[in-house]
């Protein structure tokens, strides 16, 4: 696999000048590889959505360089238009920016940047509406008679209807409920599934992490802590804990039976794995 | 970006300027603005700087960031300035065309200046060194006689203090909402003017909507902690006046007197 977005010794000091200055991104590098489902965590205030701004061009780096295939993003400032749609960041909680009568016209606002034909656009806002769960008939109403659950879906649509290369996403469950966020999260998943394209989730909630990615990068104050597969992340339990993160509970489960003599491997992350880990134990048939 | 703007920004401190109460600083502001209008020689304009320079030393507000206050209004003191320049009539020194620059007009121009400069200075070392929640509470407690007229001054005051409250946190919306849609292609540098207009729909319709939701949160907020206006409402930090703002008031009256006594003479 080839990387799709190079991230090279990259740091962003909001304002500078000011006593107040302070990095909030500090020679950050990484890779993001083509096609993969990349999660980011880090405790609230370490930096991720600072760094994930820079990676479509909305905030400039203070120093270092944000490759894209291998072109540097701001070789042509000019040109910084064309990074946007085909790397697409959904903000923390998007719904509040829609603006539209309908939509359908919310969802096509992107699309119609780009300067597609109106029978482009048509697909693309049927197809996205489709990925996000949005019913055909919600798309005529007014996005202010949602629900937050759905109004998130419409943001989150408006999106992915750029058909952007890679899809960025910052905490895209914040603040739903339980049944919502599984539901969206499933969505996502289906979307990188069949689209293929390159997905990043930035989250602070382990969990919702270890379920979902293929690769984990952490970050705390401002750099990078860590990256690997979640069984390598969790594998290092008690560092995650010391940068203020939780392990996922299914994890904390493995590592409290280890602590107390059962052979187990604490890395454990997704339930259907510790089943497996724990009906291996007794034999390997049982199913609890 | 937008977090450049500043307006009536306050730099906390615990200098003298900055404990003396909000009223008193508010009356010698209003004061010294008289003052400034009433001068008209050169001793009583150096009497005016000597205060304000008296009035930033003791404050320990940089004086670079008073300077810099005066960028936005550079154009209309120059402006005033040219126009004094040519048209006070007066013993003419040097002429051309239709203009004429005269010995009044050069003092004029110069006064004008001085005196606009000075009186912005003085204004933003009030807003300088008093927060705002503090300066509103004190032209409340100022403009309180008016209430016996029907004014509603504590409706006035608290919807100053409210605005001035939100003031960050819209510029901050503004930003996320800017960048948010940005990142769906929109753009806000090109195109004709209407363009750009209406490429501002984008922005605004999200900022009212929001405006109005957090207006309607806090309205509910206020009322669940029984806000019901200003009737029989006490304050947590009540305004009283200590022995040196009799002592500071004193000072700029004495001050004004003299202005005004040397105007008399024609000083
Ligand atoms: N627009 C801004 N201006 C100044 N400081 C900011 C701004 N945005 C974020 N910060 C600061 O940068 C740091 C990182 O913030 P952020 O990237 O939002 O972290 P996270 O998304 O991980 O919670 C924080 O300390 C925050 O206060
Ligand atoms: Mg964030």
């Amino acid at each position: 696999m080839k990387p799709i977005i190079r991230v090279d010794n990259l740091t962003h000091t909001y304002g500078q000048d000011t006593p107040f200055c302070r990095s909030a991104v500090d020679g950050v590098s990484l890779e993001i590889m083509e096609g993969e489902f990349l999660g980011i965590i880090g405790h609230t205030g370490s930096g991720k959505s600072t760094l994930i701004q820079h990676l479509n061009g909305l905030l400039r780096p203070t120093s270092g360089t944000v490759y894209l295939g291998d072109r540097d993003i701001w070789a042509d400032p000019k040109k910084i238009r064309e990074v946007r749609f085909q790397v697409g960041l959904v903000f923390q909680y998007p719904e509040y920016q829609l603006f539209e009568e309908t939509v359908y016209k919310d969802i096509a606002f992107g699309p119609k940047n780009m300067g597609l034909s109106e029978q482009e656009i048509d697909r693309r806002v049927r197809d996205a509406a489709a990925f996000v769960g949005l019913d055909e008939g919600l798309l005529d109403k007014s996005p202010f008679e949602l629900s937050g659950g759905q109004k998130r879906r419409v943001a989150i649509a408006g999106v992915i209807a750029m058909e952007p290369k890679v899809l960025i996403l910052d905490e895209p469950s914040a603040g739903l409920d339980p049944a919502g966020r599984r539901s969206l999260l499933e969505n996502i998943r289906a979307y990188h599934r069949e689209r293929g394209t390159t997905v990043v989730m930035v989250s602070h909630s382990m969990d919702e992490v270890a379920e979902n990615v293929d690769r984990i990068i952490v970050l705390a104050d401002a750099g990078v802590v860590m990256s690997g597969t979640p069984h390598q992340v969790f594998s290092r339990a008690e560092e995650l804990v010391a940068v203020g993160l939780n392990v996922p509970q299914v994890t904390r489960v493995a590592m409290e039976l280890r602590r107390r003599g059962v052979a187990i491997d604490p890395a454990v992350y997704t339930v259907a794995e510790l089943r497996r880990a724990l009906s291996a134990l007794k034999g390997g048939t049982a199913v609890c | 970006m937008l977090k450049d703007i500043t307006l009536g920004q306050f730099f906390p401190g615990t200098s003298l300027a900055h404990r003396l109460d909000p009223r008193s600083k508010i009356i010698i502001t209003v004061v010294y603005i008289v003052g400034l209008f009433c001068a008209e020689s050169f001793v009583s304009y150096g009497l005016m700087a000597a205060l304000l320079v008296t009035g930033v030393k003791v404050s320990g507000v940089a004086p670079k960031a008073l300077v810099k206050g005066l960028k936005p209004v550079l154009f209309i003191i120059c402006f005033t300035a040219v126009l004094n320049l040519f048209y006070t009539p007066g013993e003419i020194l040097a002429q051309f065309w239709v203009f004429k620059i005269t010995k009044e007009g050069i003092f004029t121009a110069f006064f004008m200046a001085l005196r606009i400069s000075m009186l912005i200075m003085g204004t933003f070392l009030l807003t300088y060194t008093t927060s705002p929640i503090a300066l509103t509470d004190g032209l409340e407690s100022l403009l309180g006689p008016l209430k016996k007229m029907k004014v509603p001054v504590h409706e006035l005051s608290m919807m100053m203090s409210i605005a001035l409250r939100f003031i960050p946190t819209l510029i901050e919306e503004t930003d996320k909402i800017m960048s948010a849609q940005k990142a769906r292609g929109a753009d806000f540098e090109s195109g004709s003017l209407l363009d750009r207009a209406k490429a501002l729909v984008p922005i605004l319709v999200p900022l009212f909507i929001s405006a109005f939701r957090r207006a309607d949160e806090l309205a509910v907020a206020m009322e669940c902690r029984c806000y019901h206006g200003g009737e029989g409402r006490t304050k947590l930090h009540v305004l009283r006046y200590h022995a040196r703002d009799y002592l500071v008031m004193g000072a700029y009256a004495a001050i004004l007197a003299s202005v005004l006594t040397l105007a008399h003479f024609g000083l």
